[in-house]
């Protein structure tokens, strides 16, 4: 997403480095693959973005023949239409779906980070010899389909699920939840499917801090307490940016969880997408959507890291 | 300070100059109460026993010296009084009283690490001030020890940065800065100035003495450099698989070790495996049949004749020369010299004795060396006064 130019080599460095245009492959090769795999398709539903649907197939115009010429070309681009995107603006539906999506991310994102966090302390924490299972464990659940442990999960929160029947035999409810179909159960989803991803990059900072940090904040006359909230907290901010990140930004755009564990009152910019797409076949409106949706993400993003960098700057 | 520091580079010393350094040796006072005491230490890892039964106490003002090579407990023995080890038996206790059960944080002691363990994410004067905001004072009271501690370590102007903008002796400086500023009744040093070059150690070394005499604190300090504790210390123990093998001034340390092991482990030294023959007209005479020679020395030794013993002597008491003494045989060796050591101020001859064992003297190069009067393969005299060594009997 955020691609960082590299700096390009002083030519006289240039022409002394022998093998520079192998080094230069090198480089080459993962700009070329993004290019090919995110460049161009974006392009690609940039440009339906600013198309109208049609009864057709493909099912928008204009469509661009690159055999006809270049004023056939010209008089095609005519043709673009910002319609989409005004219509995104009047329609409630749709700046309600951003808004539900961004707050059902945003609770996510706190409730993984709350759940998260202790386990990943737990982790960096257990003897040095454990830390390798704890992490297969962790990673365990990526080695079935993601799509089946959703599935799963509605045989555990339906009405006659397991999760109602063993509250019912605790004798803890007399009446089963209604949690299927709910946001609660979208959320329990969200949770336990980007967990791994919130524990691993906290686990990695929590792992590689000093722990005679910790000793030294002892002698210096802290409790273990504040010794966390003064020191391991602090160092371990970098990895609670990466993890809220790697949960935030799937979790907005999310549409497994909520088509298959929420309910009608679930809004999110996700199904919202789908039903465009494959229900009304509106490619146009709903390749708009997925643009404003990329905005929506990639804007805070470029900001927080500039900001980021200018912090780092301003430290040194 | 220079000139003092050239005189340490050629040899260990003590920093005892001037009459008031030579006075202070509390341990000596039968009155005197011992700021910090360990009673009956042991501490075991697992199998191994990192401490073993071990009795020790520093006295305030005191800088005292743990040494010993890596695994002798050294380390263990000094994160039992910071509070992050606790001993399997015995008591630590600082003022007379039992540290049993207080939490570091609790402990009237700071500790410079090692690896310095600065916060990186803090300010050098964050990082000084760390300990003081957790005694809650109030704010101008904190700035000014911040401040204080900033003089004494000589880093005013430096409080703005953050570690990694600082080079290793000024982040050195900073962990030093840390500890002083919470005015700690004993302050601990886990080999401190490990990670330093030479030039900067040494340098190090000796404002570190200073400091510690202008604040009149207790300092202890682990070291496997025997020479840095020889600079630093008033006191130093030599420790060996978690015992203490001798607690010595530096001087003593060096001119009497008790045992084969100190004398090896501080500085370098020769060590002859003799007879005892008997005492006469006031000399203990011994008989090295394997180096060939006779040593008559005054040092009584309350042994059987007979028993085996050892001579030890240092290096730098010996004379080589080309000619006999006047008692060939008699407290001198003979020998062929197999190699020449030039390390710019003195050159250390190692000399093979008939019995193939090698001897080293060192000889000081008092003129420029523009051709050597012995060299090697030389048949030699090493000789040495009659009070020159020491005999050791473990």
């Amino acid at each position: 997403m955020s691609v960082v130019a590299a700096n390009p080599p002083a030519p006289a460095a240039r022409s002394a480095r022998p093998g520079g245009w192998g080094r230069r492959l090198v480089i080459a090769i993962p700009y070329l693959w993004l290019l090919l795999l995110f460049l161009a398709p974006f392009l690609i539903v940039l440009k339906l973005s600013f198309s109208t649907a049609a009864i057709a197939i493909p099912p928008y115009t204009p469509v661009f023949d690159l055999g006809a010429g270049w004023d056939a070309f010209l008089a095609k681009i005519q043709e673009f239409t910002t319609e989409n995107y005004a219509w995104l603006a009047q329609n409630s539906l749709y700046w309600r779906s951003y808004l539900s999506s961004l707050q059902i991310a945003l609770i996510s994102t706190v409730l993984t980070l709350l759940i998260g966090y202790p386990m990943a302390y737990g982790m960096a924490r257990a003897p040095a010899g454990w830390r390798p299972i704890l992490v297969m464990m962790v990673i365990l659940p990526f080695w079935t389909s993601f799509l089946i442990r959703v599935y799963a999960w509605i045989g555990i929160l339906r009405r006659e699920g397991l999760l109602n029947q063993f509250l019912l035999w605790l004798g803890w409810i007399d009446a089963p939840l209604a949690i299927q179909n709910t946001n609660t159960a979208v959320y329990i989803g969200i949770v336990y499917s980007y967990l791994p991803f919130m524990v691993l990059p906290l686990y990695a900072a929590l792992e590689r801090m000093d722990k005679t940090l910790l000793e030294a904040a002892a002698d210096l006359g802290s409790t273990p307490l504040k010794a966390f909230w003064r020191i391991t907290f602090p160092l371990s901010i970098p990895g609670v940016v990466a993890g809220c990140m790697l949960v935030f930004i799937p979790v907005v755009g999310e549409f497994v969880i909520p088509d298959l564990l929420g309910g009608s009152e679930t809004l999110m910019i996700g199904k919202t997408l789908w039903s465009e797409f494959f229900t009304n076949r509106d490619w146009p409106l709903a390749s708009a959507v997925a643009i404003l949706l990329l905005l929506i993400l990639v804007v805070p993003i470029v900001l927080f890291q500039n900001q980021q960098r200018k912090a780092e700057e301003a430290g040194r | 300070m220079t000139a003092a520091t050239a005189t340490a580079r050629t040899r260990p010393m003590g920093k005892s100059i001037g009459p008031v350094r030579r006075s202070f040796a509390p341990w000596l006072d039968p009155d005197a109460k011992p700021l910090v005491e360990f009673r009956g230490i042991v501490k075991r890892f697992g199998e191994t026993v990192a401490v073993d039964h071990l009795d020790l106490g520093i006295y305030e003002r005191e800088f005292f010296a743990l040494l010993g090579p890596s695994g002798c407990g050294k380390t263990t023995l000094l994160r039992m009084l910071a509070g992050f080890e606790n001993p399997d038996e015995g008591t630590v206790s600082i003022d007379g009283k039992s540290l049993a059960g207080v939490p570091p944080y609790r402990r009237p002691v700071n500790t410079v690490f090692q690896s310095y363990a600065l916060f990186p994410h803090m300010t050098v004067e964050a990082n000084i001030a760390f300990g003081l905001k957790q005694d809650r004072l109030p704010k101008d009271e904190i700035d000014r020890r911040v401040e204080e501690a900033l003089t004494l370590v000589k880093l005013t102007g430096m409080g703005k940065r953050k570690p990694d903008q600082l080079s290793g002796g000024q982040r050195q400086r900073v962990a030093l800065a840390r500890s002083l500023a919470k005015h700690p009744k004993v302050l601990l040093l886990d080999e401190p100035l490990a990670a330093l070059d030479k030039k900067l150690r040494e340098e190090t070394q000796f404002e570190l003495a200073d400091l510690q005499q202008r604040l009149g604190l207790t300092f202890v300090i682990v070291t496997h450099d025997q020479e840095e504790a020889m600079t630093l210390a008033d006191r130093i123990a030599v420790m060996s698989k978690g015992r203490i093998v001798q607690v010595a001034s530096p001087a003593e340390i060096y001119e009497q070790p008790n045992s084969r092991y100190v004398a090896d482990f501080v500085g370098d030294i020769n060590i002859l495996e003799c007879g005892l023959a008997g005492r006469n007209e006031g000399l203990t005479r011994l008989e090295c049949p394997g180096a060939g020679a006779v040593i008559l020395l005054s040092q009584e030794i309350a042994a059987d004749p007979g028993t085996k013993v050892f001579f030890a002597v240092r290096p730098e008491k010996m004379q080589i020369s080309l000619a006999g003494p006047a008692e060939p045989g008699v407290n001198s060796l003979y020998g062929e010299v197999w190699d020449i050591g030039y390390l710019g101020d003195v050159s250390v001859y190692h000399v093979r004795l008939a019995d193939g064992q090698t001897v080293k003297a060192t000889v000081a190069n008092r003129t420029r060396l523009v051709e050597r009067p012995i060299t090697w393969e030389d048949k030699v005299w090493l000789s040495w006064s009659p009070d020159a060594g020491i005999v050791l009997t473990k």
